[in-house]
């Protein structure tokens, strides 16, 4: 019904439900005696808990339990040895401040936060360090290869280049912080079945784990999680707090819902870690190439590693015989580190493209002309063709589209009282992913098409970029299509995550459809009807209410002959203050280099909220941390800026739109990543032609502006 | 255990204490229906005679008689109580402005405001602003525009440019970015935003 009210094929299939408040995120569900878990958290930074005072807690109205490793409530795979250190309730040990410690459960929302600010905990502490920078100076810190060494030509050749410059980088963490909290609910019923309304990726994942801590067969639990109001990687996984939940309700007998807070978004849901890197690059005075050496090392946890892509793009990007990198993980005393969009993608495209920017100025060449000069024909990583690749002519676009003619190639030439203007372009790079997934599709006599598939929408835009997909093939109205998600009883899918849905997925929706099409033909074929007759007409010939199809799709040999990438390239424009050290970003024009375009309306909004998040990452994101007692200063919204609506200009998308002849066959490559992806280096560099300064560390705040 | 000798522990409430007490030295204290549900252990009986507070409100010209506990925010009312969830919760600190409705035609951050602070009030949420299945200009022209991804922070959104535009501080793209940046949106749908809000500040409709 709601989609009768779409104007325009390409608006979002669930903007109506989005748009009057009917969306149903995972803690909006009613169930018959819902009760509210609120989670009490460690206040230290290492050691163990000594003593946990429950009593005032329990004996607090409405409290219908507290948990906590004192009572461990049964976790069958949290009993046997080994598996993770974190296991969540079977353990005392405090491997990070806010880490939690007890779940206090009530009959209202106000009496569990009530009765968890009761609950009391004692300590042994123990030393501690979350600095990241000291960590890495520190010899006997622990140090893990994050990802093995590359090496191709000659090891650091940028050291006897004609021309060379190394430098080093810095990221501060950052926070995913989507607007919705995170949570769940659950509710284990009798005979260990149990239903949860998660905030999730993906329904399987979150699925499988569950089924894995609680050792119940998968098919007992059905995970719903039809709208997620933004994920950004952080509900890439399922938390601790979350198996929590499931502890609770199977505990107590009965559903409980568990919304953390804004600031436990910092603690218990992952970051985007810190990284230093430093670049080395080397050139002949021609502009061309001869070395490039990426060495990173990023943040990880004490109980689990986390590892990420930070020097993917420096092997394959740029044309050069010389290329070695290396990427190493350090444990300091935080939560462990989960995927940010873009993820170490993103981390490392900000070195790699600010030290190209670095070259090019050293060079004293055109950052453009610098880039086209040294662009590849081929992947020389893998020594494969691109399957697509048209970054000269996204180059070409956005050079026009920013006024690329009008920045001079000396820093602080463009001056009007205090205001210094630049300009700055960085390329983006991800790999084009295609992945396996089951579709199904029920065409019905009525003239519907139902499709089903256990994937997510945490804001691209899933089901209308589905929908168009079909709507395509099938020639059927956009309103007469519904895709379903979020569900973990529909065919699997695998988690939206690496830009992968549109093109796995997709794939899936495809090959439904080209069968649906076949079997609508053939049964005209037996009914003496036209090979182009309609379904409806078809199936009522044949009375049938409807034909079922499910097909598994996945990639074939194709990523065997060529190397599948999405590219992007950003341009911006700055206006620096020179009084306050202000940077505001005037213009800008993001390039989307992703095959085919096969949701025009979600897919430019895509390209723009990367590009926010882009200015986040390179003007105002920094989660900081009071080393002495390795707590988060500023864990809320006041104090971790993300950009709002006035830090945002207009923003010119372009997407190159020309299908790639092999990923799949839609010819579409992701780009939620490529969004982002190189942003930040895009605003360092235009900050550097606006005023001579090169600022290594994010974000561009004043201060660095001013020092 | 004599506890009327006993002054409560500290930590201990007065619910504590009366469930604690014996009905004798209770009944001093207390009216009797407030001893027999401490004795049945009845919370909800005894907040509803000691902790809640009588509440009337309107909400989308709906009018509610009600008690509630003076903690409860007016976003949890709505939310839990109201069961009308499209007011979203996204800091609670009044930081974020998912939680924006319209108080007597004002946009607040129902975060910020506790449930009884809104006695007599007419509240207006997302779910008032369509008319059936007729959206509001507002709510129409943020699909047209696509001014969301997620959705969780559009009813905020919509709730704040309605007021925006009802304000006057819809003058330039600038001035609406300014008027409209208590409401974060992490998918980064603000130009979208903004053009929507501009579509129906020419539109001319009355919002």
């Amino acid at each position: 019904m709601e989609k009768n009210m779409l104007k325009d094929e390409n608006d979002r299939v669930d903007g109506f439900l989005k748009v009057t408040g009917k969306a149903k995120y995972f803690a909006e569900y009613e169930l018959p005696g819902l009760t509210y878990g609120v989670l009490v958290t460690s206040t230290i930074t290492k050691g163990k808990i000594t003593s946990l005072d429950t009593k005032a807690a329990e004996k607090a109205p409405g409290v219908i339990a507290v948990i906590s490793h004192l009572n461990k409530p049964s976790a069958a795979a949290y009993e046997q040895e080994g598996g993770p250190q974190m296991k969540i309730f079977y353990t005392d040990k405090i491997f990070y401040n806010g880490q939690p410690i007890a779940i206090v459960v009530a009959n209202t929302f106000e009496r569990a936060t009530y009765a968890a600010s009761l609950v009391k905990a004692t300590y042994a502490k123990e030393t501690f360090n979350t600095d990241f920078e000291k960590a890495l100076k520190d010899p006997k810190a622990k140090k893990f290869q994050g990802q093995a060494d590359y090496k191709r030509g000659e090891e650091n050749a940028y050291k006897t280049a004609e021309v060379k410059l190394e430098e080093r980088y810095f990221l501060p963490i950052e926070t995913h912080n989507p607007m919705e909290l995170h949570g769940i609910i659950a509710d284990w019923r009798p005979n260990n079945q149990l239903t949860v309304y998660a905030k999730t990726q993906g329904v399987k994942a979150t699925q499988g784990t569950i089924a894995n801590v609680f050792k119940i067969p998968i098919e007992n639990i059905q995970v719903n999680s039809e709208f997620v109001g933004g994920g950004f990687g952080m509900a890439l996984r399922t938390w601790p707090l979350e198996i929590a939940t499931v502890m609770a309700s199977k505990h107590i007998g009965k559903p409980v819902k568990v919304v953390i807070t804004r600031m436990q978004m910092f603690t218990m849901v992952g970051n985007r870690p810190a990284a230093i890197q430093t670049i080395g690059l080397g050139a002949n005075k021609d502009g061309k190439l001869t070395g490039i050496t990426h060495r990173a090392y990023g943040e990880t946890s004490t109980y689990e590693n986390f590892t990420e892509g930070v020097v993917n793009m420096a092997k394959f990007m740029y044309q050069c015989d010389n290329v070695n990198t290396s990427y190493v993980i350090i444990p300091v005393d935080l939560g462990v580190p989960i995927w940010m969009r873009g993820p170490g993608e993103a981390t490392g495209a900000f070195a790699l493209e600010s030290a190209i920017d670095e070259m090019a100025h050293a060079l004293d060449m055109d950052p453009l002309e610098f880039r086209i000069k040294n662009d590849p024909e081929t992947d020389q990583q893998k020594n494969k063709p691109f399957s697509s690749k048209n970054i000269k002519e996204a180059y070409k676009i956005g050079a026009d589209k920013i006024g690329w003619r009008n920045r001079k190639n000396k820093p602080g030439s463009l001056v009007e009282g205090p205001w210094q203007t630049g300009y700055g372009v960085s390329v983006g790079v991800f790999n084009a992913n295609r992945g396996k997934a089951s579709v199904k599709g029920i065409l019905k006599a009525d003239g519907s098409l139902l499709l089903q598939s256990a994937t997510s929408d945490i804001g691209p835009g899933t089901g209308t970029g589905m929908t168009l997909i079909a709507n395509k093939l099938m020639n059927i109205p956009v309103n007469k299509i519904t895709f379903e998600l979020g569900d973990s009883s529909l065919p699997p899918a695998p988690s939206q995550g690496g830009s992968a849905t549109l093109s796995t997925v997709g794939s899936a929706v495809n090959d439904v459809c080209v069968a649906l099409k076949s079997t609508i033909a053939e049964l005209a074929a037996n009914s003496n009807m036209d090979a182009t007759a309609n379904f409806v007409d078809v199936l009522k010939k044949n009375n049938l209410p409807q034909i079922e199809i499910t097909k598994e799709s996945q990639s074939g040999k194709e990523k065997d002959s060529y190397s599948m990438y999405s590219f992007s390239i950003h341009f911006v424009q700055v206006k620096v203050n020179s009084l306050t050290g202000v940077v505001k970003i005037n213009k800008i024009v993001s390039v989307g280099d992703s095959g085919t375009i096969v949701s025009p309306k979600t897919a430019r909004s895509q390209m723009v909220g990367g590009a926010v998040g882009g200015i986040g990452m390179a003007l105002t994101e920094e989660s900081i941390i009071d080393h002495r007692y390795g707590r988060y200063i500023n864990n809320n919204f006041a104090d971790y800026h993300v950009p709002v609506n006035a830090d945002v200009p207009e923003i010119d998308v372009n997407f190159i739109n020309k299908p790639d002849p092999y990923i799949n066959p839609m010819g579409a490559k992701g780009m939620g990543e490529i969004a982002l992806i190189g942003f930040s280096a895009a605003v360092a560099n235009a900050v550097f032609n606006a005023t001579g300064k090169r600022i290594r560390t994010l974000p561009i705040t004043p201060d660095k502006i001013l020092a | 255990m004599k506890s009327s000798d006993q002054k409560p522990n500290q930590g201990d409430s007065r619910r504590d204490f009366l469930k604690k007490s014996s009905v004798i030295t209770a009944v001093a204290l207390t009216p009797g229906a407030a001893i027999k549900a401490a004795e049945n252990n009845a919370d909800e009986r005894f907040a509803e005679l000691f902790e809640k507070i009588p509440l009337k409100l309107t909400v989308n010209n709906k009018a509610y008689q009600t008690t509630v506990e003076p903690r409860v925010t007016l976003l949890d009312y709505l939310r839990e109580e109201l069961h009308l969830t499209g007011t979203k919760k996204g800091c609670d600190h009044g930081q974020c402005g998912a939680c924006t409705v319209h108080v007597d035609g004002q946009r607040i951050n129902a975060c910020l405001s506790l449930a009884v602070m809104n006695e007599g009030k007419k509240i207006t949420t997302i779910e008032g602003l369509a008319n059936g299945d007729t959206l509001h200009p507002m709510q129409a022209a943020f699909i047209k525009h696509d001014g969301f991804q997620c959705g969780y922070c559009t009813p905020g959104q919509i709730m704040s440019a309605v007021a925006c535009v009802r304000e006057g501080h819809t003058n330039s793209r600038a001035e609406i970015s300014e008027y409209m940046s208590g409401n974060i949106c992490r998918c980064g749908a603000y130009p979208n935003i903004v053009d929507a809000i501009i579509e129906v500040k020419e539109g001319g409709q009355t919002v």
